[in-house]
């Protein structure tokens, strides 16, 4: 019943479940996170994505399975797990009336960090997350961006080796997105693995190297970014033209290179189609379109994007909470 | 984990929770305003109403509010956590290599600090309203110790409540329903013996008249009687139960 523990995983989960109360909130996730990276785990609300953090970070325990956080079994070692993870996530868990710096002492002497060993850390993290202006300011005040970095900076008081990041941009605006996302990449280039859960899967494709996707309980799927888009289906060529009844010309050009069904969408005026060799496919057909003198707004090639890929997988849209937000658990 | 890291762990939660005191003013501010209003309450619209035989009434009054101030505090202790469990800032000290006992712990050794404030505060507002305690300084101390322990016992009920509940709504209105009748069916405010008789059966033997009893005696110069063993044994029992009812809560408890 034991799982081999590899040593190039961060993460080893095995046939995890976990119900609360008659809802099943997880029924039989594996997965495996390899180190020095950021693991996507992609899924829309309810999806039990929470869950996963939860257990894995030794807050609740599963009622089956086995989880392995650096080699070492969350159930019976919950002690040590503690010692090897930081976790961070959507309810900014920071104590709000305390200051930033204060704050990330306790959280580093709470962690096992000496007096003075926190204090270093605690200027240092400020340094970094840009927070020392309002360092010896009480995090209420903090903008929603700032107490996320403050919340993450006291998740790496001292220096977990795997760090969980639940939803860690859920409710920011754009700006302070695109600084956790920066953080995020930093903080693995200087070797740490992350766990991330999100449901914005331009999120986990801009930040993740692999995605784990999770629906109602279960991974549906797992791979690189590029992986899980090639299962959609290869590139496609989309022509759109000006005039609607140039249309008819364009779907027989796109139809000499498709692979697959031309789509023909009359209201946006494109024409859609598979192609097997993407540049030469897209210079065939740019050619003969100059060559007939189409007018055209666009003729390019189109990568599927994890929206498609999320569509394809469960036959609905990843946005789409109806159903499932009731099984979400949240995490308070 | 050993003892010295769990002192240390609930010495770090005690320092949070009182460097947070001065800087939230209302939670001390309304910790004193409810006992405030009771004594002039009681001192100026009942009391005059009310006989105490061989005692000023003001005298009689002070030592129950008191014990009745000690008790509210008990509702302090659960919102507060009941509020830390809400914004989830329990869930990463669940998730962090320190002591177990320690965010419980320093929460009701903080609130007894609290607690020790407010009381002090109403000492000096009874004797502004004529209360003359007569007893010796070192039974006074006595009597503040005896109001301290049941300060303490008092939190941990509030924590088993609050690890109970799923709302901070629900600590708070379950926090103050059993204190009611636990306080007012008792000699804190009036003489038992004024009570029906089945009402008095309850009201001399509960712990609450105990406590009232004994730091009355200490305060007033009289003879204790068993109150003071009394009120250990009482509120040590209700630590020993509580500790571990609300450290096998805190570690289910899933936020």
């Amino acid at each position: 019943m034991d799982a081999r523990a590899d040593s190039a995983l961060a993460v080893q989960a095995e046939g995890v479940r976990k119900s609360f109360g008659k809802t099943e909130a997880l029924r039989g996730v594996d997965l495996s996170v390899p180190r020095g990276m950021v693991y996507g785990l992609l899924g829309p609300n309810g999806a039990g994505k929470s869950t996963v953090v939860r257990i894995l970070a030794t807050l609740i325990r599963a009622d089956a399975g086995t989880a392995l956080v650096d080699g070492v079994d969350v159930a019976r070692n919950p002690a040590t797990v503690r010692s090897r993870i930081g976790l961070a996530g959507q309810y900014a868990a920071v104590d709000e009336y305390l200051t930033g710096r204060e704050n990330l002492e306790m959280f580093g002497r709470l962690s096992g960090l000496r007096k003075a060993d926190a204090r270093a850390r605690a200027t240092e993290l400020l340094e970094r997350f840009d927070l020392t202006d309002a360092a010896d300011r009480p995090s209420k005040g903090y903008s929603g961006g700032m107490r996320r970095r403050l919340d993450l900076a006291a998740s790496l008081a001292a220096r977990p080796p795997i760090l969980f990041l639940d939803e860690p941009t859920t409710g920011l605006d754009p700006r302070s997105r695109l600084t956790m996302w920066s953080v995020i990449q930093d903080l693995v280039d200087d070797g740490t693995t992350v766990l991330l859960t999100t449901q914005y899967l331009e999120e986990a494709d801009r930040l993740a190297q692999r995605i784990a996707v999770i629906d109602r309980g279960v991974v549906i799927a797992e791979g690189t970014p590029a992986e899980l888009k090639a299962r959609v289906g290869g590139e496609g060529l989309e022509v759109a033209v000006v005039e609607p009844g140039d249309l008819e010309r364009a779907r027989t050009i796109v139809s000499r290179v498709a692979s697959d069904e031309v789509f023909v969408d009359p209201e946006r005026r494109r024409v859609r189609a598979a192609v097997a060799d993407g540049p030469r496919a897209l210079a065939d057909v740019a050619g003969q379109i100059a060559a007939e003198g189409i007018p055209t707004e666009d003729v390019g090639l189109h990568r599927p994007t994890l929206d498609e890929v999320f569509l394809a997988l469960t036959g609905r849209p990843a946005e789409d909470d109806d159903g499932a937000a009731a099984m979400d658990e949240g995490s308070g | 984990m050993t003892a010295a890291r769990a002192l240390r762990d609930s010495g770090i939660i005690v320092w949070r929770q009182l460097v947070q005191l001065p800087r939230i003013p209302e939670v001390l501010i309304f910790s004193l305003i409810q006992p405030v209003m009771f004594v002039l309450l009681f001192r100026y619209v009942f009391g005059g109403a009310i006989a105490t035989p061989g005692e000023s009434y003001v005298n009689y009054l002070m030592p129950g509010i008191f014990a009745q101030t000690v008790a509210f505090g008990a509702v302090a202790s659960g919102i507060g956590l009941a509020e830390d469990l809400r914004r989830g800032i329990i869930d990463r000290f669940r998730s962090l290599p320190m002591a177990r006992s320690a965010v419980l712990v320093g929460r009701t050794v903080s609130d007894l600090v609290r607690n020790a404030v407010v009381v002090g505060v109403m000492y000096a507002v009874g004797l502004a309203v004529g209360f003359r305690p007569e007893g010796s300084i070192g039974a006074q101390l006595v009597a503040f110790g005896l109001l301290l322990l049941t300060s303490f016992a008092f939190s941990w009920i509030g924590v088993v409540i609050a690890l109970s509940m799923k709302t901070v709504e629900a600590v708070q209105s379950a926090g103050f329903i059993w204190l009611f009748p636990l306080t007012f069916a008792s000699s804190a405010f009036v003489p038992t013996d004024s009570m029906p008789g089945w009402l008095q059966a309850f009201a001399d033997n509960q712990p609450f008249t105990i406590v009232v009893n004994a730091a009355r005696a200490l305060f007033l110069a009289q003879p204790v009687g068993n109150y003071v063993w009394l009120t250990i044994v009482w509120m040590v029992g209700i630590i020993a139960v509580m500790i571990p009812l609300a450290t096998r809560q805190y570690r289910r408890r899933s936020g």
